[in-house]
């Protein structure tokens, strides 16, 4: 497989997956909204941007403080649905995706491109106001689920599909890292305990790991901010944990291995081996204790090394290294 | 110029269809329904506008869906567009088809002998048929090619020839393409999405099939493998190099890589090593062995052509020379589809083929001849002229539907550099009938035929059937508002 082609099927599915991902936080957050009264809509959009890996709020914010509250509130919000040149966007994700596909349209099935096709449309026609967003960030999980149904179901299980594979679940791993290392930082603390409306935080937290009906099947509904991190760390078999989607990981990556052949595999399956069994062998109490934030830290510096290596292995190898075979 | 319309009283939906001095492709002169456009026409009246309608609904959406668009330079707005395809079918029978096949090959191979002439020895210009000075000024002539030995002397492996029908039902070549043609993804899938609109119709009409384009354009670059590949003649290993998403073709080119089932690649993918090509991929370097490539030759190698290219290989050239990889089209095929050179193309037949040519020329005026330019000039109003490099419908004034500013403009333009201009005398392209509005009516189309030239010449029957959407218009390029329709072969 070509190496240009790989790194566009890695990309299209990692921004499938941050589509997604951030559909359904934006989604919870208008729920918290309607059921709490906020002290500041502002500040809450502001946490939205950070547990969504954002650094900080669009400079652009800062640029006015005469803007009335509501113009701030609805200019971050509105940003992570539609702004193409915010990089953690809806919008954006959906256009880099579909741009990636674009460039490998006969890699990927003719179902595959035009269910992304159809998403890439609906985005760019519909510009909905952030409280009538619903129906529209709604309408991104079904497009996205649907066509990650379509390309397991119409793509052959090969190299190419081990790369989405790969995209998928490293973008998940970091993602879930990311949100769960925000959520604790603002929400576990002492004088926050049993209030409600953090109540609602960790319920939502659950929500935006699509995880609050399995959480309930594991623990009841009693909610407790350690089985919470455990469920959404180290559960081997929930889909949007973080150990279980580095396992995917680390299995795509030694799939990828297989098929393509290369002798320089080794490194990038011993970066991926290293992250989850670092996840598998990891102890809640130890964890919290250790500090949850400096943990995640770690996973989100592990998922880092393992993008590199995939790189150097697989689509930016210097020409002389292959040569000499 | 334009004929006197005369009204028939066809039945809906055919209610709007005016015929005039055109060649008519489903009425003839006396307004009777053509015999091999009968089935078409029954099968139109029985069915209502709105069924007509749902139809074309269906076929727009297969259309936008499969993202099969193209991309109109120097506009700003929406870059991207759906390819127009009208619901109509054009049709011919198998006996215009063969006479077409019989002079499309005539002419393929023909230009192939001439090309390998004039980068060799120059018999042709020692002989004095065709002015040495025309070929020698043509900007598409590369003296690169001189002297070097293409694999099987296969110059044009691909060409889309353009075809229209003159008033008197004759088909002439209109012009030769023989760089980088496109537009042969459009038929096939246009065809596609005619078969699960009109099912009946096909089994009725004997339509003959053209889905094994793609297999014959495989076979057809596989016989160019160059000598001493490591894997034969069995498995080479063959790309289609593309510019890249951006190119207006770039569906196209996806589209028939998938259809082959080869690697489709860009400049970047490709690195060459010792006068090798390899391609980059996720287990290492591969080594090519045959490039189909969409980029013109200006832009394939920026070592051996320009310099500020950014889509071409480096040391691809070189590579090439040493006959370790193949390309297709050869580089340097522009010089015989220059429209200067056009003009001999019907001596250049009778040269080295000693027939006469079986498709005739557009009657071809030189502007570089003094002589013809100063009877052209003096009439601009009634002629078309072309600049003869250029193709896609760009740098061409079409003098009936002209203003006296534009005719001013051109006039100069051919006084300030004679050889870069033709003339032609407008031509009442042949109409056929369109679904529009509704309603049925005659647009003007021509006909794009693909030849592909190996061990052997293919042709699959019929072509892409280009069409001037809007009412009286003559230009069927699809950046200048034209469409596409199915073009139906009947045994």
């Amino acid at each position: 497989m070509l190496s240009r082609v790989a790194d566009s099927l890695y990309w299209m599915s990692r921004y499938l997956e941050r589509a997604e991902h951030t559909a359904r936080v934006i989604n919870i957050q208008l729920n918290l909204m309607l059921e709490r009264e906020s002290q500041s809509e502002d500040l809450d959009w502001e946490r939205v941007g950070r547990s969504l890996g954002m650094d900080k709020p669009d400079d652009d914010l800062d640029k006015d403080p005469d803007k009335d509250e509501e113009w701030k509130t609805g200019s971050l919000a509105q940003s992570l649905l539609h702004d193409a040149s915010n990089r953690s966007s809806i919008v954006a994700s959906i256009v880099n995706a579909r741009e990636n596909a674009r460039q490998v349209r006969e890699q990927i099935s003719s179902e595959m491109w035009e269910q992304l096709n159809r998403l890439f449309h609906a985005v760019r026609r519909g510009s909905p106001e952030v409280w009538d967003a619903r129906d529209f960030l709604q309408s991104i999980k079904e497009g996205a689920h649907l066509f990650q149904g379509i390309t397991d179901s119409t793509m052959t299980h090969s190299e190419g599909w081990q790369f989405i594979q790969a995209g998928r679940y490293l973008e998940r791993t970091m993602a879930v890292s990311t949100l769960v290392g925000a959520h604790f930082r603002e929400f576990h603390q002492p004088a926050h305990a049993g209030a409600e409306r953090v109540y609602l935080e960790w319920i939502g937290l659950l929500r935006s790991c699509t995880a609050f009906e399995a959480y309930c099947k594991a623990y009841t509904a009693d909610v407790k901010p350690d089985r919470i991190a455990e469920f959404l760390v180290l559960h081997p078999s929930f889909p949007h944990s973080i150990r279980f989607s580095a396992e995917a990981l680390e299995t795509a990556i030694k799939e990828i291995g297989r098929e393509a052949g290369s002798r320089r595999a080794a490194r990038v399956e011993r970066i991926a081996g290293r992250l989850r069994a670092t996840l598998g062998f990891s102890q809640i109490d130890e964890i919290m204790a250790g500090g949850l934030h400096s943990y995640l830290h770690e996973i989100l510096r592990q998922c880092g090394q393992v993008h590199s290596a995939l790189y150097q292995t697989y689509i930016s190898y210097p020409i002389e290294a292959a040569l000499e075979a | 110029m334009a004929g006197t319309a005369t009204k028939h009283t066809l039945p809906a939906p055919f209610h709007e269809y005016e015929l005039d001095d055109a060649f008519d492709e489903m009425v003839d002169s006396g307004g009777a329904v053509r015999p091999h456009y009968r089935h078409i026409y029954e099968a139109l009246r029985e069915l209502t506008g709105e069924e007509l309608r749902r139809r074309q609904q269906i076929a727009d959406l297969s259309f936008l869906h499969q993202g099969i668009t193209f991309t109109v330079y120097g506009r700003d707005e929406g870059t991207e567009r759906i390819f127009p395809n009208d619901l109509l079918p054009r049709v011919l029978t198998r006996g215009e088809w063969d006479r077409i096949e019989h002079g499309l090959t005539q002419r393929i191979t023909a230009l192939n002998l001439f090309l390998k002439d004039i980068y060799h020895e120059g018999k042709i210009l020692n002989d004095g048929v065709v002015p040495r000075e025309i070929i020698y000024s043509c900007k598409h002539f590369r003296r690169q090619m001189r002297g070097f030995r293409v694999r099987k002397d296969a110059y044009v492996t691909v060409a889309g020839t353009d075809l229209i029908r003159m008033p008197s039902g004759e088909f002439v070549v209109l012009e030769d393409n023989l760089r980088v043609p496109s537009g042969v993804s459009y038929m096939l899938v246009s065809r596609e999405v005619m078969k699960r609109l009109f099912p009946e119709l096909f089994r009725k009409c004997g339509v003959q099939p053209i889905e094994h384009y793609g297999q014959a354009l495989l076979s057809t670059l596989r016989s160019l493998t160059p000598q001493g590949s490591p894997r034969g003649t069995s498995e080479p290993t063959i790309v289609l190099l593309t510019p890249g998403v951006f190119n207006s073709a770039y569906f196209e080119h996806a589209f028939l890589a998938r259809q082959m089932g080869i690697e489709l690649v860009e400049g970047r993918d490709l690195v060459v090593h010792d006068n090798f090509v390899y391609m980059r991929t996720s287990a290492g370097l591969r080594r090519v062995d045959v490039i189909y490539r969409r980029i013109d030759d200006d832009f394939i190698d920026p070592l051996a052509f320009r310099a500020d290219s950014s889509l071409g290989v480096p040391g691809l050239f070189n590579a090439y020379r040493a006959g370790n990889v193949s390309m297709a089209n050869a580089l340097g095929t522009g010089v015989a589809d220059d429209k200067a050179v056009y003009a001999y193309v019907p001596a250049i037949i009778r040269y080295y083929l000693k027939e006469d040519p079986v498709l005739d020329n557009v009657e071809t005026y030189l502007m570089s001849d003094s002589l013809q330019r100063r009877h052209v000039l003096g009439r601009l109003q009634d002629y078309v002229v072309k600049a003869v490099g250029e193709s896609g419908g760009y740098g061409m004034l079409i003098g009936p539907h002209s203003t006296a500013e534009q005719r001013d403009e051109f006039r100069r333009r051919v006084e300030d550099d004679p050889r870069n201009y033709i003339a032609q005398p407008t031509i009442r392209l042949s109409r056929a009938p369109c679904f529009l509005d509704g309603t049925v009516q005659p647009r003007h189309v021509d006909l794009r035929p693909y030849i592909l030239f190996g061990d052997k010449v293919t042709i699959v029957p019929g072509g892409l059937t280009r069409v001037a959407l809007r009412k009286g218009s003559l230009v069927v390029n699809s950046s200048q508002g034209g469409g596409s329709k199915d073009t139906w072969v009947l045994d």
